[in-house]
């Protein structure tokens, strides 16, 4: 695994080696002021914690994920390195990996980067910084999932626009899986243990938890298993698509 | 060594390559010809692990590439078709990192780059970005990633591709100094890169080896082999004079004015014969020259038969 090292370090001096690295941290946190302050009221709630900051996360990570996932293997493609990385003496689960967790480290980066509303809200009020804590690791799991999706969008295709449309429409439906909206739409025949199941599977469910504070282990393991099934269907898509 | 046998590769209903065997030895510069299609880099990326094969093996020293592909891998610098890099990287960023794959680490690192850079001439780009390059210092950057690990096999998918005469020159001679103790196969279009510095050509047409040789004896097998041009000053009938010589397969008028091809019937010279006969006849020659047999023509001959039949 030591060429797991090098290419997660190639990847991301790449994303600041050209401006969308920045693009992506400045847009992601003028977003989320925007969403933060105007259209959750942080102010107007009067309460010292980050739920208006969290909540609009996974709506958030809806555009911006796919946005960094779409190139992850569809521009190795388009460009021709694919051939030259997969005939390095590397393994291809190393490639994988090590470019989904270049990614995955740029959104936590720019995550950190909302620091900020952090030091304000203690500055205003006493929140619990665990809660705090949790919920940002939380979101942070949330980008990996949705990064994972991505990068297996972005081994479907040579075109990254249609990664992003792909990485987008799948992301969607696992965001909304849990939201009453989409069970409350399910026949009313269904048999509750499905209607659990389905509501189990989406990205709301795991969150809304996490952001609350209630620290469960199997909302984390809903998904590192997630991203880790999203990332072997990467491998195998590449593995399969290679040729064309 | 390399050792492809049986080697068979499928796209759907398209078979790119039917049952492919053969040899590659160190110390030998093998020429993979073809007309487009043909399956040349197909077989590159077989061999280099890019692509599996969907029946036979390929082993390199020993190491079977699907079996043992990172032990394989790591024995063979390959430089792909367009020589794709990361256009976004510096050329020094850029073969920093191959190095580092390659398993350098340190001072070695700088040593390793330092020297590809200076073998190839990067000198004068080594802070620029690759995607800035012209196309011959990016074929240049692909070559320098290619030989990084002084690689016991060097595959290289048309490496004189876009270069122009001088540049094609320097890389020929670089492929010839590196070939003393490796194994280079490269394919190309270009014919006369054939002679320039393979010792064995191999022609492949639909995925099937249809010639096998070093280059003199490719062009033996050419019609213009021990054939004579002859030009004159002014027209001249020299069939009559030929008719009944023994050896003689024939005249050909050429395009150019006044010009013929005297072909020789079967792999004998003929250059006594006709020189004796032009003498005691007083042709009126301004140019005599015996061919060595064209590649170009071999080529031809052996590749047209399946464009021609379908």
């Amino acid at each position: 695994m030591k060429n797991l090292g090098i290419i997660f370090r190639r990847e991301l001096v790449g994303y600041f080696a050209t401006p969308l690295a920045y693009v992506f941290i400045v847009i992601f946190l003028i977003t989320n002021g925007i969403f933060t302050f105007d259209i959750g009221g942080f102010y107007l709630r009067g309460q010292a914690d980050l739920l208006p900051f969290f909540s609009f996360h996974p709506w958030l990570y809806l555009f911006m994920v796919p946005a960094i996932a779409m190139t992850l293997w569809a521009d190795e493609r388009k460009t021709g390195t694919i051939e030259l990385l997969l005939t390095l003496p590397i393994k291809l689960s190393e490639a994988v990996l090590g470019k989904f967790l270049a990614a995955w480290v740029l959104t936590g980066i720019a995550l950190t980067l909302t620091f900020p509303i952090w030091l304000t809200v203690n500055y205003l009020g006493d929140p619990d910084n665990g809660v705090i804590l949790a919920a940002y690791i939380g979101s942070w799991f949330m980008a990996g999932g949705l990064l994972a999706i991505g990068s297996c969008m972005s081994a479907c295709t040579k075109n990254s626009v249609i990664a992003f449309i792909l990485t987008v429409s799948i992301c969607f439906t696992f965001v909304i899986m849990g939201s009453p909206i989409l069970l409350n739409a399910l026949p009313a025949w269904l048999p509750q243990f499905i209607v659990d199941a389905f509501a189990a599977l989406g990205f709301l469910t795991h969150f809304d938890s996490i952001s609350k504070g209630v620290l469960d282990i199997r909302d984390f393991l809903y998904f590192t298993v997630f991203i880790a099934a999203w990332l072997l269907a990467s491998a195998i898509v590449i593995e399969i698509k290679k040729a064309n | 060594m390399i050792e492809i046998s049986h080697l068979t590769k499928k796209f759907d209903q398209f078979t790119a390559l039917d049952d492919l065997s053969f040899n590659v030895a160190e110390g030998e510069v093998l020429g993979f010809l073809g007309p487009n299609g043909a399956g040349k880099s197909t077989t590159m990326k077989v061999i280099t692990g890019f692509l599996s094969p969907s029946a036979g093996s390929v082993t390199v020293d020993g190491f079977d590439i699907t079996q043992n592909s990172i032990e394989a891998k790591a024995l063979i610098g390959y430089l792909p078709e367009g020589a794709p890099s990361y256009g976004d990287m510096t050329t020094l960023e850029f073969l920093n990192f191959i190095a580092e794959i390659r398993g350098y680490r340190g001072e070695e690192i700088l040593a390793r780059v330092q020297h590809v850079i200076k073998e190839v001439e990067l000198e004068s780009v080594e802070q620029q970005t690759i995607e800035t390059l012209s196309k011959g210092f990016k074929r240049r950057v692909g070559l320098a990633q290619a030989i990084m690990h002084d690689p016991k096999v060097l595959i290289l998918d048309e490496p004189t591709d876009g270069l122009d005469p001088n540049q094609k020159h320097h890389v020929r001679e670089l492929i010839k100094n590196l070939a003393k103790d490796k194994i280079v196969v490269i394919s190309t279009h270009i014919l006369e890169e054939v002679t320039a510095v393979c010792t064995r050509a191999i022609i492949i047409d639909e995925g099937i080896i249809v010639a096998d040789g070093t280059p003199a004896e490719l062009e033996e097998k050419s019609m213009y082999h021990h054939a004579i041009s002859v030009r004159l000053t002014q027209d001249y009938d020299l069939a009559s004079d030929l008719q009944g010589v023994s050896g003689i397969g024939g005249v050909v008028k050429e395009n150019e004015e006044n010009s013929f091809t005297i072909l020789a019937s079967n792999n004998d010279s003929i250059f006594a014969k006709v020189s004796e006969i032009a003498q005691k006849k007083q042709w009126p020659v301004t140019e005599f020259h015996v061919n060595r047999g064209q590649l170009e023509d071999v080529f031809r001959s052996v590749t047209s038969q399946s464009q021609g039949g379908e």
